[in-house]
């Protein structure tokens, strides 16, 4: 937005603040990006009706917020949108952020849709249980459907509570036939089944509790309701996927323990309701080496450990017992930028992800960002089998607004 | 930890000692405090002192890098501070970002220490994801500027030692010349030269050495703006680094101060509702 709209749009968010309340001044804010993107896959496809190589997709996400003079009341809806050239299940629009927030002196409180991300680790993000994942975006699990909530916090001298409840279900989105990415058998949304009786109208319910003591961060939390990680269970015709979403308790925790330039990490769950009670756990740490090489930039070196117990009754994941290494690199130059260079290992049985990701600015206002991902050594059995041969490249060009 | 506590301990032990000597007599002290040391002291306290009862500020500010070829990027960024009134403890900083758009949100959570490492906490607004980060990059860039991290953060009196040089014209004022030493860990600098004015003690210009003890950075602070008619404020500042010919320009707008901002504004919950 050109400076003199923000201002004008300033000036009349003022205007009305002052008619209304004779006090400071609100803020009317509109930002956000919109952005190209290429995914190339140099493989061919390993099932029937997947596309060749090139996938093409436009991306919308704008912002409007409005905060009061006095801070205390907030508003903010950001909602999302993907063309997608290739695949008709990766076509989606969300309403990631749309949200009522009113602070008062020891509470707070949102009621509306949201995005919350805990959790400190790099290689896997084992402790996020607000959010359904939104598995057309990337399979990072990096990206969220907005999930609809009331959220009561509580900010005391010996930390922050906060309690969620959460009405309306959110079913994981996946790729369609066309889709790469994605299991041997296309998954059926439409043939989601759940646990409780009330389906996607269950009300699920979360507790946290975070606070910081000297070098340790810390949180802990229980979820009761309906997981949002399915099992996928294959129809009597063979031909579909059926997600099926159980109900769960759930208790997590995330600690982070800051050195000097160590960070020591650890998230672990445990988890009730989908097959046998089991716990799961990644761990590691990140060391930076800060103006390496005598220049401005900063190195740093990750090293993760994933374990995770459960058995074939729970939903599959290819994050049982791998290990993570990686390599940060910041330039700190005017364009900020950064890449981000990683592999997971899978102790058993060797199969192998590899990562990059990149990022810099370009002028005040573009930004270019490269991913590729490769998959080595996935055997039959492996998870990551289905998408052995969807190694990417991907390159997004945003603009910021 | 109990090493660093105990080193603190005695560090502060040493601080009382000079305090109280510099009170009674100029002559060289037990703990190796000279005259130029005590006078170089009280010309920083009397300056720092001079900003004590503030209680909190906002300010908007523009920075500009220029690299030596002539190119320029800009950012625009918001920074709150809670004065903690105890030279013992640092203040509390929120600093956030408005431009380049791409960082519209990021914020940076700052509570800083004296001797021990701050504590930090990052906000990156694309992922909702809070991150404590390592304090000991004192030296790095800030943002890609000519600033150091601790150049923003290493403010407080007790962080460092001090000796008077001599007085000398700085510009319109009479100026007392005193060399600061880090007294923190991971400091990029050997020691830093410093201008103070004589009439209304303020830093009018600074000068960085490197661990090499290499003349490094410059930096001038102009239009002083009183506020309050106790409290200054430089509203600019540029900072030149002579070893790669770049400089970073900091333009503030109007300060605002007894904004009401209280402890609970400054914890690491906040940061998920910056903006």
């Amino acid at each position: 937005m050109p400076p003199g709209v923000a201002a004008k749009l300033r000036a009349a968010a003022a205007a009305l603040a002052f008619a209304a309340v004779p006090a400071a001044a609100g803020e009317f804010e509109i930002s956000g990006s919109a952005a190209g993107e290429a995914r190339v896959f140099p493989s061919d496809p390993r099932f029937d009706g997947q596309f060749s190589h090139v996938q093409a997709s436009l991306i919308l996400s704008p912002e409007l917020g409005y905060r009061s003079g006095d801070d205390r009341r907030q508003v903010k809806i950001a909602p999302f949108l993907r063309l997608d050239g290739q695949d008709s299940e990766r076509t989606h629009a969300d309403l990631r952020e749309g949200y009522w927030r009113s602070v008062q002196d020891q509470w707070d409180v949102l009621i509306g849709v949201n995005t919350v991300f805990w959790g400190v680790t790099e290689s896997r993000h084992l402790i996020n249980v607000i959010n359904q994942v939104d598995q057309v975006e990337n399979s990072d699990q990096e990206d969220f459907l907005g999930q609809p909530m009331i959220n009561l916090g509580s900010q005391r001298d010996w930390g922050r509570v906060d309690f969620f409840v959460l009405p309306g279900f959110r079913e994981r989105s996946f790729p369609g036939r066309d889709g790469r990415l994605r299991a041997g058998l296309p998954v059926d949304e439409g043939a989601a089944r759940h646990e409780s009786d009330l389906g996607e109208a269950n009300v699920d319910a979360a507790l946290r509790y975070s606070h910081y003591i000297g070098d340790w961060d810390l949180g802990t939390y229980f979820f009761h309701g309906t997981g949002r990680e399915p099992r996928l269970v294959a129809n009597a015709a063979g031909t579909r996927l059926e997600p099926r979403y159980d109900t769960i308790n759930q208790a997590g925790l995330d600690v982070q323990y800051t050195l000097e330039a160590w960070l020591w990490k650890l998230e672990a769950i445990a988890r009730e309701g989908q097959g046998k009670t089991f716990a799961a756990a990644v761990g590691g740490f990140e060391y930076t080496f800060f103006q390496a090489f005598g220049s401005n930039a900063d190195l740093g070196l990750l090293a993760e450990y994933q374990y995770d117990g459960r058995d074939d009754a729970a939903p599959i994941t290819a994050a049982d017992n791998d290990v993570f290494a990686g390599a940060r690199l910041a330039l700190n130059d005017f364009q900020d930028t950064t890449a981000l260079l990683g592999t997971v290992v899978d102790v058993e049985n060797q199969s192998t992800a590899l990562f990059i990701e990149a990022e810099r600015r370009l002028g005040d206002r573009w930004k270019l960002e490269l991913e590729s991902r490769w998959f080595f050594n996935a055997g039959k059995t492996d998870p990551l089998a289905a998408i052995a041969d969807d190694d990417f490249i991907q390159l997004r060009i945003s603009y910021f607004f | 930890m109990t090493m660093r506590v105990s080193l603190k301990r005695l560090n502060r032990a040493a601080l009382a000692g000079l305090l109280s000597l510099s009170a009674v007599t100029a002559a060289p002290s037990a703990f190796g405090a000279t005259a130029e040391e005590e006078k170089g002291f009280e010309i920083a306290a009397r300056s720092d002192r001079s900003d004590r009862g503030f209680g909190d500020s906002r300010v908007g500010l523009t920075m500009t890098l220029h690299n030596a070829a002539g190119a320029q990027s800009k950012r625009t960024l918001q920074i709150r501070t809670l004065e903690i009134p105890s030279e013992d403890l640092g203040d509390k900083s929120l600093i956030i970002f408005d431009s380049p758009r791409d960082i519209d949100g990021t914020a940076l959570l700052s509570h800083a220490k004296i001797l021990d490492p701050d504590d930090q906490w990052l906000f990156l607004p694309a992922l909702k994801r809070i991150k404590r980060i390592s304090s000991v990059n004192k030296s790095g860039p800030f943002v890609g500027s000519e600033f150091a991290f601790e150049d923003f953060t290493a403010l407080e009196l007790m962080k460092y030692s001090y000796k008077y040089l001599r007085e000398e014209p700085c510009g319109e004022f009479m100026c007392d010349v005193v060399e600061r030493y880090p007294r923190y860990e991971y400091s990029g600098y050997t020691r830093q030269v410093s201008w103070v004015d004589q009439e209304v003690f303020q830093v009018r210009k600074v000068e960085f050495y490197d661990r090499r003890d290499d003349l490094l950075k410059t930096l001038a602070l102009k239009n002083y703006r009183l506020y309050k008619d106790k409290y200054w404020r430089a509203l600019e500042l540029s900072m030149t680094n002579h070893q790669t010919g770049k400089r970073t320009e900091l333009i503030y707008d109007d300060y605002v101060f007894g904004a009401g901002l209280k402890s609970k504004d400054f914890v690491k919950g906040v940061l998920r509702r910056i903006k």
